[in-house]
């Protein structure tokens, strides 16, 4: 079995398993969407392709070596006398000889990614703050211009085919920021601040997921990367720095969210101002509800306020008091917020 | 120079009747519970540091199941998260610290003074002290998973999460405790180790002449010596913070999270290869037997071995890429991280050297260790891909890791393990295993290991994250889970047909006789099982195989069984040069003793007054301690060490 002829075979099967289907396993890294994933994927399925040879050759080594001069009888082993045949030492040199190279080959091909990776290779015009909290993300958009900064939480957006720099807070606990398909992990370490850059190659919505333990609800912190064009992330931005608009229908709402709900959450333009828990200002323009657990519908959004534990068990979102008719109230409001 | 009163001159003889009646005597262990709790008979703690380290593996089994059971499927309920976490702490803390060290010191324990040709471990007592508080360390942090607290921040538990403010209950003062406590047994039972290896050898056993179990043991305990501080520190720390607030680890008074992963890593990388080096030395020493030659490449294994653990101290970084730390320095760590490949290369193409050179008799111990290369090669290979800074910034916290975690510690611990069973089960008890039911045994575990890790790499690659307690359907990861779930349902019946093995063979298993193996080394020159002082007369070794010398033909003096020194005023046995195994000292060695056991309740007390705040209970356990520190140490002319004058 010749090597030349095992690698390709490895390497097209390694291909076949990386490239079908990226869209049904959102969290696989066998597949990059940007300039920052590429030489990561390229290099990964380099190195796993010499480590499948490398188990080929050696496990076929020792099942022939074994098969060669067997002996089953095992019923008097002294039958079989200890000798010493020479030439030994020949195996090694030769095996250390051929990993050597294949050792030196891929710490270059590391070090070359690395340095590849190591930065964006133009100026980043955006850099988003984000904070790994138990159990979601919160974003602030960073501006020279105070009046340009707004904070979201759970799906960040970037302009397509441009690199984004992120700066990573630890809220409380160490939590690991990953988006698979446009970078590897970093982790949100608190007392420090880490930086690491994403750059999205095509327009899409990827997915993120908190990849350090963090506690009971680890499972449930994922978040979402939505990369848009140019003219529709501008659009995005701007809608975001908008404060809500409470219309009169949904006054009664407005005002039970600020009471029960205000000390922990922000809707801006209402007396909503809490800190600790995501900004909901434009809680419908998000596809998603508590650290992804489940989809943002009306229905999940009044189950995940009626019983957070039942939803999320350990999540910091208490109960709330809440009378069926107020809880349709205050969805009521919330399906405003656009 | 010495007193000449000290002096004698042992006789050189053949052992007669009431001369090995006489040995029987004095190092015989009294018969009854009293003998059981004061023995210190090298083989006797061996053998319970096995038994023991199968029981913590067999919890940590149960635990893997039950955690299978709940990702068999998406969103399944089995286990709660609360629960899930427990077990997953459990499961790590009972395999890696309870299991996987441990057991090597069972083998090493019960081998040491039979391979080197020496009557015991060079302080008996020291020995039994590391069994006993091992044991006491073990319950201590298994309590806490009996009242439903157990540690649950993973084995590497790292801060903030472990601080008071985000996990206000007992269970990570169950684990720091526990740690600190259990740092106590691997730090004298590694002291002992490395003063065995440099005193108590038989004439003529120099270092170029150690079994290579010796040299992975040796290997390790000099690595333990300067790595258990580390993470007794850190867990010392952890505890003070937890406990009386000071801010090592607490953020907003100026506390560093990363303090704790390097001084946890700084540590636990080295003690994963403590894991790995005595089993590749089960191996080293196995092989050959079976393949019917010498180990091919003894000096450059040997050197191997040593050289790993020597780079194992410069690659702790590779478990922290992703904290921040600056590429130029991740670069180095890589690099180092990929080097360390070389050595394990040689022990692989050494193995394979063997078989291809020798006639491989495949009996069951073989089949564990020739499949022990192979799982061997897929851990490092999937290691040497961590170790690529980049790739490992997707690799780290997938499944990948957990994939590979265990073909390194199933691969190159418990099967090397379970091989060595296979091996001195007819040494330990006298009686063979079962080779039939052996195949099965192997056969089982094989195919079910590889049913469920194997997958698993894939199931890393495709992004499932560590330690999240279930999934949705729609990431693509359901079927990889359910193999893995039916695997390891598979590989826990192959364990449980080496226990069934092992419980029948010891009734009715055929008997073993003194060398049933025809193997080299000196623990088949003695009775099966070895009489409590080992070797009748002193041993003197001539070569690396003494029991082959006549049929390889190549050494010019031959290695002497049968005659030697004889030792009989009261318990001795001889003291050797550390480089040549030159002798040049009787020790005088203690007899049985029930201090160890009394120090280790000491202990106990006071670790379980500081973690119930029972401070007097905590005062009045180091007060035992003490005294029984002091008993120990008491002065005894009968232990006085006479100089040997030229043999």
């Amino acid at each position: 079995m010749s090597i030349r002829r095992v690698a390709p075979a490895a390497a097209a099967l390694l291909t076949l398993l990386a490239q079908p289907a990226a869209g049904q396993r959102p969290l696989g890294y066998l597949h990059g969407e940007g300039p920052k994933a590429w030489p990561v994927v390229q290099l990964t399925l380099g190195l796993l392709a010499i480590a499948c040879v490398v188990v080929i050759v050696t496990s076929a080594l020792v099942v022939v070596g074994i098969w060669r001069r067997r002996v089953t009888d095992i019923t008097d082993i002294r039958s079989v006398p200890p000798t010493r045949a020479g030439g030994g030492l020949r195996w090694i040199a030769i095996g250390l000889g051929i990993s050597g190279v294949a050792l030196l080959g891929s710490l270059i091909w590391t070090v070359v990614v690395l340095a590849a990776v190591n930065g964006p290779s133009r100026p980043t015009r955006l850099t988003i703050e984000v904070t790994g909290q138990q159990w979601w993300w919160k974003a602030r958009y960073l501006d020279d211009d105070p009046s340009q900064q707004f904070i979201t939480a759970g799906e960040i957006h970037i302009p397509v085919g441009e690199p984004v720099r992120v700066r990573l807070i630890g809220g409380d606990v160490i939590h690991s920021f990953w988006v698979p398909a446009l970078a590897g992990k970093m982790e949100t370490i608190p007392g420090q601040i880490n930086e690491t850059w994403i750059e999205a190659g095509q327009p899409g919505i990827y997915r993120g997921q908190c990849s350090e333990y963090c506690g009971v609800q680890h499972a449930h912190m994922g978040f979402l990367v939505v990369a848009d064009p140019a003219e529709k992330f501008a659009a995005w931005r701007a809608a975001q720095l908008r404060p809500a608009q409470v219309a009169v229908p949904q006054q009664t709402g407005a005002t039970l969210f600020v009471y029960h709900c205000g000390a922990c959450h922000t809707v801006r333009g209402t007396g909503a101002g809490g800190t600790v828990a995501p900004d909901l200002t434009h809680l419908m323009s998000r596809g998603i509800l508590a650290g992804d657990v489940v989809a943002n519908t009306i229905g999940n959004l009044a189950g995940w306020i009626a019983n957070p534990q039942g939803v999320k068990p350990g999540t910091r979102m208490p109960a709330q008091d809440l009378s069926g008719p107020e809880l349709q109230r205050v969805v009521g409001f919330l399906q405003t917020l656009k | 120079m010495a007193d000449p009163e000290l002096e004698r001159r042992p006789e050189f003889a053949t052992a007669t009747v009431a001369y090995a009646h006489d040995l029987e005597r004095l190092w015989e262990t009294s018969p009854g519970i009293a003998g059981w709790l004061s023995t210190v008979d090298h083989k006797e703690i061996g053998i319970r540091y096995l038994v023991t380290a199968f029981a913590f593996l067999c919890a940590g089994g149960i635990e893997a199941l039950l955690m299978r059971l709940q990702l068999a499927g998406p969103d399944r309920h089995v286990l709660g998260p609360h629960a899930y976490d427990q077990a997953f702490s459990m499961h790590g803390i009972s395999m890696i610290f309870l299991y996987a060290f441990p057991v090597l010191s069972g083998f090493s324990n019960y081998l040491w003074p039979l391979v080197l040709g020496s009557r015991d471990m060079a302080f008996p007592r020291l020995n039994a002290l590391s069994y006993w508080i091992y044991v006491a360390a073990g319950l201590f942090m298994y309590a806490g998973l009996a009242i439903g607290q157990a540690p649950n921040d993973g084995w590497y538990n790292y801060v903030p999460y472990a601080n008071r403010e985000y996990n206000p209950g007992m269970n990570e003062d169950f684990y720091s405790l526990g740690m600190i406590f259990l740092g106590i047994s691997t730090t004298v039972g590694s002291i002992n180790f490395i003063v065995t290896l440099a005193r108590t050898r038989a004439p003529g056993m120099s270092v170029n002449r150690l079994p290579i179990l010796v040299w992975g043991t040796l290997t390790a305990s000099v690595a333990n010596v300067l790595a258990v501080p580390s993470v007794s520190l850190a867990f010392f720390l952890l505890w003070m913070d937890r406990q009386f607030g000071t801010h090592f680890f607490d953020v907003p008074q100026g506390g560093q999270p990363l303090l704790w992963q390097h001084l946890f890593w700084m540590y636990a990388h080295p003690w994963v290869y403590a894991l790995v080096l005595p089993a590749m030395g089960i191996v080293s020493d196995g092989l050959p037997t079976f393949c019917r030659r010498p180990l091919v490449g003894y000096a450059p294994v040997a050197l191997a071995t040593v050289a790993t653990m020597i780079l194992g101290f410069g690659v702790w970084v590779h478990h922290m890429f992703a904290t921040g730390i600056p590429n130029l320095a991740l670069a180095f760590f890589g690099g180092a991280s990929i080097v360390i490949a070389v050595p394990s290369a040689v022990a692989v193409f050494a193995w394979t050297a063997t078989i291809w050179l020798g006639r491989p008799v495949i009996t069951t111990a073989f089949l564990f260790f020739a499949s022990m290369i192979v799982l061997f090669v897929i851990g490092g290979v999937s290691g040497f891909m961590t170790g690529s800074v980049p790739v490992d910034w997707q690799l780290t916290e997938t499944y990948f890791v957990v994939a590979h975690i265990h073909y390194v510690l199933i691969g190159i611990n418990v099967f090397p393990v379970v091989g060595g069973i296979y091996y001195w089960f007819p040494k330990f008890t006298g009686r063979m295993l079962d080779e039939k039911l052996g195949k099965w045994n192997f056969w089982t575990m094989f195919i079910g290991f590889n049913v469920a890790f194997l997958p698993m790499h894939l199931t890393g690659l495709w992004g499932m994250p560590r330690r999240i307690y279930t999934y949705s359907p729609d990431m693509g990861w359901t079927t990889l889970n359910a193999i893995t779930t039916v695997g390891a349902f598979i590989f826990a019946i192959g364990v449980a047909m080496l226990l069934i093995n092992v419980v029948i063979s010891l009734r009715v298993g055929r008997i073993a006789g003194a060398n049933p193996w025809d193997a080299p080394t000196l623990e088949w020159s003695v009775p099966s099982p070895p009489p409590p002082y080992n070797f009748a007369v002193i041993p003197h070794v001539a070569s690396r195989h003494p029991l082959w010398e006549d049929r390889l033909g190549e050494s010019e003096v031959t290695s002497l069984v049968t005659r030697g020194l004889l030792l009989d005023h009261g318990r001795e046995t001889i003291g050797t040069s550390p480089l040549d195994g030159d002798p040049d000292v009787i020790l005088k060695m203690p007899g049985d003793s029930y201090m160890p056991l009394l120090l280790s309740v000491g202990l106990t007390m006071g670790f379980v007054g500081l973690l119930v705040h029972l401070w007097w209970l905590a005062v009045a356990g180091a007060a035992v301690a003490l005294i029984a520190g002091v008993v120990w140490l008491w002065p005894r002319g009968t232990l006085g060490q006479r100089r040997v004058r030229h043999v």
